[in-house]
């Protein structure tokens, strides 16, 4: 009962007030209001066109939402691109995580951020603090990933690693992460989910688009299911059931409070 | 844990002969050196100062070109427009000067014709979303139009009062007999290899060519790097353009034709993959130095000159059998 319990009180990382998102006629996004507290894992479920993937790409700053506001840290947050979601703190796992498999590890996580050396416009890569870095951030993963391995030669775990592990390069408060666990091995999902767990035990704020009903209920602490764009129900873990959620993503429920 | 942290970032996947060992241009520089061995010892002529000097003079023009393609080839682009603005540039220069302009204001011309053809091909493929082969495939054909505009489709072969120093800078040798061409290129290959290897913008060309989708969502600014690199490979083929010109002290409006599959076929054969995310300075001008090797001895060895396309192009085919068969093993 984690949520019970005086953990309500932190302030929330992030806070939607009566997001709505309409494209043309059709209405992504309905009225959603939700709050994200720091290390807390939040599984975001729903069937395809639920409005998932709308909701967490205006929290990316992909999209600007139609009407609502977006709060972070108690402040109003508007977003006109990706970047800028980044400089707030919010990270954004791919669901294709978004890797180069001719790069190494290292240079995948530095990616668009490179560290150099040198004065004024004489700077060159900093290879050896990248490496270093890398090496630091894939061992707090637990992670087997090496720095200077190439990315096409790795497992789909040690991939997810190496995506995760971008988010970690600059004090992240939320990281969203979209399906991470769809197409690797059973494996392989156990290693995704403790990268999880680590995230959380940092303080992290986890936002889990998930279809895998297993995954969410193993490491969230809260379930967030949407259908038609809006939000059906959003409670502690520990007080829904797998059977519960599959019913309000199908509609057999139609709403819990 | 017996692997301590630092030893597991220190961890290389190849030893250094490894890894040399299973880069395509190592295979080709290796061929080129067994290919200049038995020239030596087969023909009388390949090994004389003469021949050597001409080699690698000749070698220079494609290999510069190839410098640049290989930018363009490792975000995975392609630019078929490179011999028509080698012609173009050689062209601006020469009618400039022809019309009693400085030798600067001639290469300044020159110069700013090649990079403004390049921005516009990059704009269109950038911005606009055209393929680079249909781009570049339509400047191929409006650059050497151009030229013939700009010259009336006649040979230019006296430049003004600056004739001499364009003369020199192209054909001259100034420093211990090496040809100047030959100067350049090795200069503009030590700029190429130290852009790809130590430069952000390097590191965003190779990421642009193995997934641009993810260069794109991680604030790589891929439209801008993409204008730079058709700007990179259209100043390559001016400079050539300009060098050439000094050599050869004349310029035609057929100047670079069909010069792009040659520089293609160079950066091919040095190791650069059409796919992208692969290619090296070094690769370019080994390659070029391969392509130049074989056109050079077919002559000496007395075999007909009809031959020499099936000779560079069985070259191409080899190099990329090389790189398939170790694809194949590694993925076993």
């Amino acid at each position: 009962m984690r949520q019970g319990m005086g953990r309500q009180w932190l302030v929330a990382v992030l806070e939607l007030t009566n997001i709505s998102k309409h494209f043309g006629a059709i209405q992504a996004v309905n009225d959603v209001s939700l709050s994200i507290e720091p290390g807390q894992v939040v599984g975001l479920m729903g069937d395809n066109g639920a409005g998932k993937s709308t909701l967490v790409k205006m929290i990316a700053g992909n999209f600007h939402p139609s009407h609502g506001t977006m709060r972070m840290d108690d402040k109003e947050l508007i977003l006109n691109k990706p970047a800028e979601a980044r400089q707030h703190g919010i990270e954004i796992v791919h669901q294709d995580l978004a890797l180069c498999n001719n790069l190494t590890a290292a240079a995948n996580v530095y990616l668009g951020r490179e560290l150099r050396r040198g004065v004024g416009p004489f700077r060159i890569l900093d290879y050896a603090a990248m490496y270093k870095r890398a090496g630091q951030l894939f061992a707090e993963l637990k992670s087997e990933t090496r720095p200077r391995d190439l990315v096409k030669q790795m497992s789909g775990g040690q991939r997810q690693a190496v995506a995760i592990a971008r988010t970690m390069l600059s004090q992240a408060k939320i990281v969203l992460m979209d399906e991470p666990t769809a197409a690797i091995s059973v494996r392989q999902v156990a290693e995704v989910l403790n990268l999880i767990r680590h995230l959380r035990d940092q303080g992290i704020a986890v936002v889990l688009i998930s279809h895998r009903m297993p995954d969410v209920f193993d490491v969230a602490d809260r379930v967030i299911v949407m259908r038609r764009g809006r939000k059906v129900a959003d409670k502690a873990i520990a007080s829904s059931s797998p059977e519960e959620v599959t019913g309000l993503i199908t509609g057999a429920i139609e709403q819990v409070s | 844990m017996a692997v301590t942290l630092d030893q597991t970032i220190a961890q290389k996947q190849h030893t250094f002969l490894s890894r040399l060992f299973s880069t395509q241009t190592f295979w080709v520089v290796i061929a080129v050196i067994l290919a200049c061995i038995f020239l030596s010892f087969a023909t009388d002529a390949f090994a004389t100062s003469k021949n050597l000097y001409n080699i690698t003079r000749n070698v220079t023009f494609v290999a510069i070109v190839a410098l640049g393609m290989t930018f363009v080839i490792i975000t995975g682009g392609i630019d078929l427009s490179v011999g028509s603005v080698l012609c173009l540039s050689s062209m601006v220069l020469a009618v400039t000067m022809h019309a009693g302009y400085s030798i600067e204001i001639g290469i300044l011309a020159s110069i700013a014709t090649a990079l403004a053809i390049g921005a516009f091909n990059g704009i269109f493929i950038a911005y606009l979303g055209f393929p680079p082969f249909v781009v570049t495939l339509g400047m191929l054909s409006i650059a050497r139009s151009l030229a013939m505009v700009a010259s009336n489709n006649t040979v230019v072969f006296q430049f003004g009062p600056d004739h001499q120093k364009l003369l020199a800078l192209g054909g001259g040798a100034w420093v211990f007999g090496i040809a100047n061409p030959v100067l350049y290129m090795i200069i503009l290959a030590l700029i190429t290899g130290f852009i790809l290897r130590w430069t952000k913008f390097g590191r965003h060309i190779f990421a642009i060519g193995g997934n641009e989708h993810a260069a794109t969502l991680t604030g790589v600014p891929v439209k801008q790097i993409k204008v730079a690199v058709y700007m990179i490979s259209a100043l390559s083929a001016g400079i050539a353009g300009i060098i050439q010109t000094g050599w050869l002290g004349a310029v035609t409006t057929n100047l670079g034709n069909g010069m792009e599959l040659q520089v293609i076929a160079a950066t091919v054969i040095g190791g650069a993959d059409l796919a992208g995310g692969v290619g090296t300075a070094f690769g370019a001008i080994v390659g070029a130095a391969l392509i130049e090797v074989i056109r050079n001895s077919l002559g000496l060895l007395g075999i007909n000159a009809f031959w020499q396309g099936t000779f560079i192009g069985g070259a191409i085919l080899l190099a990329v059998l090389f790189d398939r068969i170790r694809n194949f093993r590694r993925s076993d």
